[in-house]
């Protein structure tokens, strides 16, 4: 596809070919240097097992059990690749599809789903892994991720040189948050104060049914510069790729060198959320074209023509991944519903009046049927 | 800068001001942000010399956008930082609302309270000051009507200097209202006034207060009406009539309880606000103690305030915002039932 504006796919950092050939580049092939067999096997591994679950909890929507969900399909690449160059001291602000990255910071996958089965606004604890809540208004958490990387700069965890504490803030958002206030006016605040962070947008390709043409004329990444914040666009279905440039955006925003625009050109293979339909907008020529740049495809296609992806690693990765489809339906099951009176607990965090009032109203409401059977008042 | 201790006769402003000082210097996590409070002082002044004492980390003059201001307040609250942000006018809060109504107010509940977000927004508000478009509105119950925000407003210096304070300790967010009008009365201030009732344990900033006993009529208002509302019950008084005004101070949570306490005792009652009355915080006071005080009640609760248009031009203010007269006129048919 010979495409001009924001859809050209010129200009990309790309270290694997759709094919899986290695490609040399001077400044980011060194940033993958010590990514051993190992390693690259730990990415596929990463690639698949949320790509199971990513389709295990479609399924689970289409079951009922779920009231919506956001698949990351064909997004798993600039996920895994940028999630694995994090260190554990990094902190991440999430949109709402990023579950390759969640994976790669330890949360629970089935804490993802809490979420889209509607018993809770959040689901895991941000603390425990350096992953705040998934974020639903698709830019607003670039300003938290900007402030939280201002309070990082006063807490002196910018520049010390020490590895274990210079930290960085990470902020994903897509090609649609792109058009939104808070993401222009994250880039300026991050850019006067030298924010130690990394703006990582997926781009891919479609904002529900509006394709990136909708919001802009010219590659995302080239609005970096404008704000004097250095930017950079890569294959993001090349997990190589996607490691490198994350890599040195975070060695920047650790160092002191402040904010980075990483534009990783990905496809979003699948649908906005289970409530959407592409067939209305997108022709299935171009979901062809861009399947035969799936990222897990190409890792595999490197492993296997270097030798090492043995088969006894592909049929426990297999068994590995049964087992997490298993292991998630059965947590979804499991979820009971909350209790009606929990959703008057942390409106505030101190007492409140009119809440504690609300509250005991409707508990005492509710006790009043409690004579009358079963559902009387429902 | 050694803190000034004993009591002082001092503007609203000077109080807020103080207030703000006391709150840097005994929690370095306490930051203001906003637009002009550096070298300026901000455009009313209130941060007047704390640039020079804290430092530009600590007193920052932000990009000028208001969305950013209070979205990166919310990140430093993430890390442990207490920002009061200075929105410069009422009428420019309006880029921040998305932040405040979908993240700030609801980060707590989000996150099952894992997560809190001390953040203070102040914001100047009210009219009366002769300005252009956007610069004397009243968006309070805006924010009122969202769930986890407080909204408060004092009408004095010696409120401001305490509730500022306290607001700046709360560990939820708070809206703090100060009316721009009444910057420069001034009144005494105890600079050594306790944040926490010793012998409660309490704050007072969810309490209604009453302000000037009297046995005939609640006179109901806050910010920038009570003083408005004193100088009608002077008026009432000097014709016979005891009115008894009550200072809301917070509209989220609402106190109607103190309200509705004096309302029992006089029977009557006229709530007093700058804010347009449709959907206002009269027509939520009126409600409750329509509830709570039905067969105290010798006429129905009514209101005064602004009217269902635009701020208008300042050549017309005067006869759109809450006069003496029109409170007056307003006691009178209360009376008259």
């Amino acid at each position: 596809m010979s495409q001009t504006g924001p859809l050209t796919d010129s200009g990309l950092v790309q270290l694997l070919t759709p094919a899986g050939v290695r490609v040399e580049h001077p400044d980011y092939s060194p940033r993958i240097a010590h990514l051993d067999a190992d390693a690259l096997r730990g990415m596929y591994r990463d690639m698949v097992l949320v790509r199971r679950f990513d389709n295990e909890a479609t399924a689970l929507q289409r079951q009922g059990e779920l009231g919506l969900w956001a698949q990351s399909l064909g997004q798993e690449a600039a996920q895994i690749g940028s999630g694995r160059a994090l260190a554990p001291q990094d902190y991440v602000f999430p949109s709402y599809r990023e579950h390759g990255v969640a994976h790669t910071r330890g949360v629970d996958l089935a804490d993802l789903l809490r979420l889209f089965r509607g018993i809770d606004h959040g689901g895991w604890n941000p603390a425990d892994h350096n992953f705040h809540l998934y974020t639903l208004v698709i830019a607003s958490h670039t300003l938290h991720a900007t402030g939280y990387a201002m309070g990082v700069q006063r807490d002196g965890l910018v520049g010390t040189g020490d590895p274990e504490r210079d930290m960085a803030v990470v902020a994903y958002f897509g090609d649609g948050a792109t058009s939104q206030g808070d993401l222009n006016e994250a880039l300026v605040f991050s850019a006067v104060n030298n924010a130690g962070l990394v703006l990582f947008c997926q781009n891919n390709q479609w904002a529900i049914s509006e394709s990136t043409t909708h919001q802009s004329r010219a590659p995302l990444a080239d609005r970096g510069p404008g704000f004097g914040v250095p930017s950079v666009r890569v294959d993001g279905n090349d997990v190589l790729a996607c490691y490198a440039v994350t890599a040195e955006a975070l060695e920047r925003a650790r160092s002191g060198g402040g904010p980075t625009l990483i534009e990783a050109f990905t496809y979003r293979m699948g649908a906005h959320t289970t409530s959407d339909d592409p067939s209305r907008y997108r022709s299935s020529a171009e979901e062809e074209y861009w399947r035969q740049r799936d990222p897990i495809d190409r890792l595999r296609a490197l492993l296997v023509a270097e030798g090492e992806l043995p088969a006894e690693f592909e049929a426990g990765l297999d068994a590995d991944s049964d087992a997490l489809g298993e292991r998630i339906r059965a947590a979804v099951h499991a979820m009971g519903r909350p209790s009606t009176s929990s959703m008057f607990v942390h409106v505030y965090a101190g007492p409140n009046a009119i809440v504690d009032a609300e509250r005991a109203w409707f508990q005492e409401y509710e006790a009043s049927f409690l004579g009358g059977g079963e559902g009387a008042h429902r | 800068m050694s803190t000034t201790t004993g009591t002082q006769r001092i503007t609203l402003a000077k109080a807020i001001n103080l207030g703000l000082r006391r709150a840097l210097e005994s929690d370095p996590k306490v930051l203001l942000m906003g637009e002009d409070i550096g070298a300026l002082g901000g455009v009313f002044r209130v941060t007047d010399g704390l640039y020079k004492d804290f430092g530009a980390d600590r007193v920052v003059d932000t990009p000028l956008a208001e969305s950013g201001i209070v979205g990166t307040a919310i990140g430093l609250a993430l890390r442990g930082y207490r920002s009061v942000c200075e929105i410069q006018f009422d009428g420019f809060i309006y880029p921040a609302f998305d932040q405040i109504t979908t993240q700030l107010s609801r980060m707590h509940y989000r996150s099952q309270g894992r997560l809190s977000l001390p953040v203070v927004i102040r914001v100047p508000y009210g009219g009366g000051i002769g300005a252009i478009e956007h610069h004397s509105e009243s968006p309070e119950v805006l924010f009122a009507h969202t769930a986890g925000l407080r909204v408060v407003s004092p009408s004095t210096p010696a409120d401001a200097y305490v509730m500022i304070q306290q607001a700046v300790a709360s560990p939820d967010p708070v809206l703090f209202f100060e009316p721009k009008g009444r910057y420069w009365d001034k009144g005494d201030v105890d600079l050594d006034a306790p944040l926490v009732d010793a012998s409660t344990g309490e704050t007072g900033l969810d309490r209604a207060v009453v302000v000037r006993p009297g046995t005939d009529l609640t006179l109901v208002g806050y910010g920038p009406t009570v003083g408005t509302c004193l100088k009608v019950a002077d008026a009432a008084a000097a014709e016979g009539t005891s009115i008894e005004v009550v200072d809301l101070r917070t509209l989220s949570p609402l106190d109607a309880a103190t309200v509705a306490e004096s309302v029992r005792r006089t029977g009557r009652c006229v709530v007093v606000h700058e804010a347009p009355v449709l959907y206002g915080t009269g027509a939520e006071v009126a409600a409750r103690i329509t509830e709570e005080c039905f067969y105290h009640l010798q006429a129905p609760v009514l209101r005064v305030g602004g009217f269902h248009v635009p701020y208008p031009v300042s050549k017309l203010e005067h006869e759109y915002l809450p006069s003496l007269d029109r409170i007056l006129d307003a006691v009178d048919r209360s009376l008259a039932y």
